[in-house]
Order: structure tokens, then C-alpha cells, then sequence
């Protein structure tokens, strides 16, 4: 199977969420120097919940599409909900099969939001 | 000229399908695929005289050693040493660089001294000498890509006649770059840090299976290459020394086989090369890369060298119809080893690589283990073909076909 779907290629082309936010309650970077992906995320955080979100970046199709799903995602959901998306739910999302060698790519931008979720529930508990 | 139509038949392996494709193996900068005879020698030593060397005395032990020590010859002649003390088996070209390093590095390297490498180096010429630099307090230096337009991706001897002094004590040289195929000048740099007392390795891991190398003629203090690069199997790598150097060094390794006499509470090392080489070693894989040295001597190097620059040549033509594709690699494809690293604006080199895949052709993409060359080229990474004595005109069309593939799949604009 092609793993260069039209969703893929969709999100790719025409990501969503793309840019950045004026006064983000988080923003995070993440970058796969084996490969040279790089994405940095913004979110506002409103009555626990993701009020907007956006993401900006470079690399491959697949780290940039997975990235760009992923914000469709999370857009309006509670953080108790996005804390419950889990990796398949990625792949699900990308609906093509990922080899091993592009596990990280298309973990990129998830790893990156789940580490915004407990950043923001660490700093709620201080 | 060599033909690689009948050099194919030789290799088993080209003739595998990958997604219902011939393969088309174009990742030789990575490592070289193995002929039949390399294959049957592996084969024949397990089957027929497998055994320690050095010590047994049984027919299969001398039969073994001799196999081990007849690589060496072939070894020494391959580059023209002296003599077979000078040539030393390690796993691979990055242990060869570290056996200098934690061994002649460490006895003379002080603070205030200056260690040089170039722009040009991948991480196993690098990695050794950042860390060397960071025990002794010793300054690295880097010689830089040149800036003339004329020359890209070549090194500037200017800069490095000027900022070259008495603290010179190493330099770090590669005889040829893994991501843009640059040929460096060694002979003319070593020459001058010659002048200026300092010892000089050379990373041949991407020149020795390409081109002709006399070690004489170029004066090198140590050379170091990989035999899976040039038809051998992995887990062997070679080092070269003058005698004079590898007879002053302290062993890398300690253990069976690299002393003279052990006592209770001190021991005393083993003469050259066996020095160097602690434990059993890779008996069957330094066997096997004789045949592959035999192949290479066969065909000749100074025809292996036409040959890679000719597809390169090829290459780099049919890849400016390409709109906007940037070719990572020097003007003059006589300063090339057979390698063209290239990009595209918006596609990422492993997309670029996944769709090669998807049409069996296999090339590299990323930063080629030499992330400080790609910020001096100004870019993440690139997708790198890199081509062998079995390639031919066809393997790079085939490959061209698969970028007309990348290009159709990404044509719509950002």
C-alpha cells in the first residue's frame, strides 16, 4: 500500500491549525535530528480545555500530516480527553502502514502534545 | 571499460525483487553489496576450516592463519605499505579512527596543541577528536568548505596555508566526502602539515573502494577504511600506520592473542601488527575480504574510478531537467567518488527515499552521519545516490523514473 494516501498528502498540502498563537498558555519544540523534522506547538488553554491550537513546521509528509491531524484533534477537546489519545489512534488517523523506521516521525508532534498536557497538569497542581 | 551488465552476475543479491521491481541498488556509500566469491569464501571457511588462529597446530589452524595473514598481503599491496606490520584489522573504519585516538591521540596530544579536521568529515572522522580535545585541553579546528562559486563543496587550501601553525600536532582528513562524493587533494595537505611536523590520519572509508590508493605516494601517517564498502563483508575494518608510529604506540586492546609473554603481575606486548589486535578476530570475514580485494584488483581501481564518474556524470545531467532539484556536489565530476547528494524544496529526502523504495530503487536519505556538513551546506539533509562498479546508465534511469514518481506525487504547491 502507498503510504502517500491523499489524506496524507491532503494534510500535507493544506495543513490545518497552521501558524502561531499571540499568547499561547504553552508553547513547546520538538525536532528528530536524524531526520530533520522539527515542529513547535502553541495552545491556549481555556476552563480546561483546548481553546486553539496551532503548529508550525518542516520535514517529511509524514511527521507534518500526522502533526496536522492531530491538531483537528485536539481542537475543543477537554485536556482529560486529549491525555486519552493514545498512539493507535495516530495511526489510525494516518490510515496507511508505518515501518518502523517512520514510527518517529509520525510520534513527533503526539509526543509533543502529550508532553504539553502534563507540563500544563504539572503547573495546575503547583 | 568495465561492464557492469556482466559485473551484475555476480552479485547474487541484484537480482532480487523489492515490491515487484528489480532492485536497483544505488546506496553504495553505505555499504556495497558482495560478490558470489566473497559469499563462497564465507561459506568455505565454515564448512571446511573453521579454527582459532595463531595458536593450533592441526592442519586447520595453519590452514586458517594462513587464509588470515594472505589478507593482509593483499591488504598491503592494496595500498602499497612497506610492509604487512603496517597493516592492522579492526572492526571498521570508525575503530580504526578511535584505535589512533585512545592510543597514539592520548601518548601525544597535550593542551595548547591544535587537532584540524575539515568541513567535509562524517561523525566517525569528528566524534574521536571532539572527545580527544575535550581529555587533553587541545583546540579543534575546522577547515572550511571553499567560498568561491566556482569550486562548492571542494575544501579551501588557502585558508588552511594560512591558519596552519606549529601546534599543528593532527590533522583529520577525508580522502573523500560521504554526502557530496568530494575528492580532497590529500597528498597537498599532507605535504603541509608535514611541514609543519604534525601527524596526518586519512578517512578512506569512501575513497579506498573507488579509487587507486599508494600509500607511499601520498605519505599518509595512518590511513583508515572499511572492507564492506569495497565488496567485503561487514566487520572488518582496516588500519594503516607507519611502522615507526604503530611501533611507539601502546596497545588499544588488551588480552589473548596481542601479547608476547604474560606473567602473573605484568605482561608485554606482541609484535606489530598482532600488537593491535586483542581476542579472536573476524577469521572469517578478513578471510572472505581477500576475495573481495582479488575482484576489486581484477577489475582495476583506475577503471572503477572512470567508471563511478562517468554514472555520476550521467547522473547529475539527467537530474538538471529537474526544476528547483539542488545537486549537492562538486562542478568538476573529477573531484567526485561516485556520489550525488541532491534536494527538493518542500519534499523531505525520506519521502523522496520511500517512494525510490516503492519503485525498488534503494537510496539514502537524511544527513549522512555528518550533521555539522549539512549546516554548512545550509540544509536538514538530502537524498543521496551513490553508485558502484555493477551500476549502469539503466539503474539511473530507473531512478529517475522514480522521481518523476516523487514529483507527480507532490506536484500540487505547498
Amino acid at each position: 500500500m502507498d503510504i502517500y494516501a491523499d489524506n496524507i498528502l491532503d494534510h500535507f498540502k493544506n495543513p490545518r491549525h497552521l501558524g502561531t498563537l499571540s499568547g499561547p498558555t504553552i508553547s513547546l519544540d520538538d525536532a528528530n535530528p536524524l531526520c530533520g523534522d522539527k515542529l513547535a506547538l502553541d495552545l491556549l488553554i481555556e476552563d480546561n480545555r483546548v481553546k486553539d491550537i496551532t503548529f508550525s513546521g518542516s520535514g517529511c509528509a509524514i511527521s507534518q500530516a500526522a502533526m496536522s491531524m492531530l491538531t483537528e484533534e485536539a481542537y475543543t477537546k477537554t485536556l482529560d480527553d486529549v491525555e486519552k489519545i493514545s498512539k493507535e489512534q495516530i495511526y489510525q488517523l494516518l490510515g496507511v502502514p508505518i515501518s518502523p523506521a517512520r514510527v518517529k516521525c509520525a510520534l513527533l508532534g503526539y509526543t509533543l502534545l502529550k508532553k504539553a498536557i502534563i507540563l500544563l497538569k504539572a503547573k495546575k497542581t503547583e | 571499460m568495465l561492464n557492469p551488465q556482466t559485473i551484475k552476475r555476480d552479485f547474487p543479491i541484484l537480482s532480487r525483487i523489492i515490491n515487484g521491481k528489480s532492485l536497483t541498488y544505488l546506496d553504495n556509500a553505505s555499504t556495497s553489496q558482495k560478490p558470489r566469491q566473497v559469499i563462497d569464501a564465507i561459506t568455505y571457511y565454515y564448512s571446511n576450516t573453521n579454527a582459532n588462529i595463531h595458536r593450533g597446530v592441526y592442519k586447520m589452524a595453519e590452514e586458517a592463519t594462513l587464509a588470515y595473514e594472505g589478507t593482509r598481503e593483499e591488504v598491503r599491496t592494496f595500498v602499497n605499505a612497506q610492509s604487512m606490520k603496517e597493516i592492522i584489522f579492526t572492526r571498521n573504519t570508525t575503530e580504526s579512527i578511535n584505535l589512533i585516538a585512545r592510543t597514539w591521540g592520548e601518548a601525544n596530544i597535550r593542551e595548547g596543541d591544535t587537532i584540524m579536521v575539515s568541513a567535509l568529515e562524517h561523525h566517525s572522522n569528528l566524534v574521536p577528536w571532539q572527545e580527544l580535545c575535550a581529555k587533553t585541553g587541545a583546540t579543534l579546528k575546522v577547515i572550511p568548505l571553499s567560498n568561491n562559486p566556482q569550486t562548492p563543496y571542494t575544501l579551501d587550501l588557502e585558508w588552511f596555508e594560512k591558519n596552519i601553525d606549529n601546534s599543528l600536532r593532527l590533522l583529520a582528513l577525508t580522502q573523500a566526502s560521504n554526502t557530496t562524493g568530494t575528492i580532497v587533494p590529500i597528498k597537498k595537505f599532507i605535504e603541509i602539515a608535514h611541514s609543519h611536523s604534525a601527524v596526518t590520519v586519512i578517512d578512506a572509508a569512501q575513497s579506498a573502494p573507488h579509487m587507486p590508493i599508494d600509500v607511499q605516494n601520498i605519505n599518509a601517517d595512518f590511513i583508515a577504511f572499511s572492507g564492506h564498502k569495497m565488496l567485503g563483508p561487514t566487520g572488518v575494518g582496516i588500519l594503516y600506520g607507519k611502522q615507526e608510529l604503530l611501533e611507539e604506540m601502546p596497545p588499544f586492546l588488551y588480552g589473548g592473542d596481542m601479547i608476547r609473554e604474560v606473567l602473573q603481575y605484568k605482561s608485554s606486548w606482541n609484535e606489530l601488527p598482532w600488537k593491535f589486535e586483542a581476542g579472536t578476530p573476524n577469521i572469517a570475514d578478513v578471510i572472505a575480504l581477500r576475495e573481495a580485494i582479488r575482484y576489486l584488483k581484477k577489475i582495476g581501481m583506475e577503471d572503477i574510478l572512470k567508471h563511478d564518474q562517468q554514472l555520476t556524470r550521467y547522473a547529475k545531467q539527467k537530474l538538471a531537467h529537474f526544476q528547483n532539484l539542488k545537486i549537492h556536489a562538486p562542478n568538476d565530476t573529477t573531484q567526485g567518488a561516485g556520489i550525488v547528494s541532491f534536494e527538493i524544496p518542500f519534499i523531505h529526502p525520506h519521502d523522496i527515499a520511500e517512494i525510490f523504495d516503492s519503485e525498488g530503487v534503494a537510496i539514502r536519505g537524511g544527513h549522512h552521519c555528518a550533521q555539522p556538513l549539512m549546516e554548512h551546506m545550509k540544509t536538514q539533509s538530502t537524498a543521496r545516490m551513490s553508485f558502484y562498479l555493477y551500476n549502469s546508465e539503466d539503474d539511473i534511469d530507473c531512478a529517475m523514473a522514480a522521481l518523476e514518481k516523487v514529483i507527480h506525487t507532490f506536484n500540487q504547491k505547498k
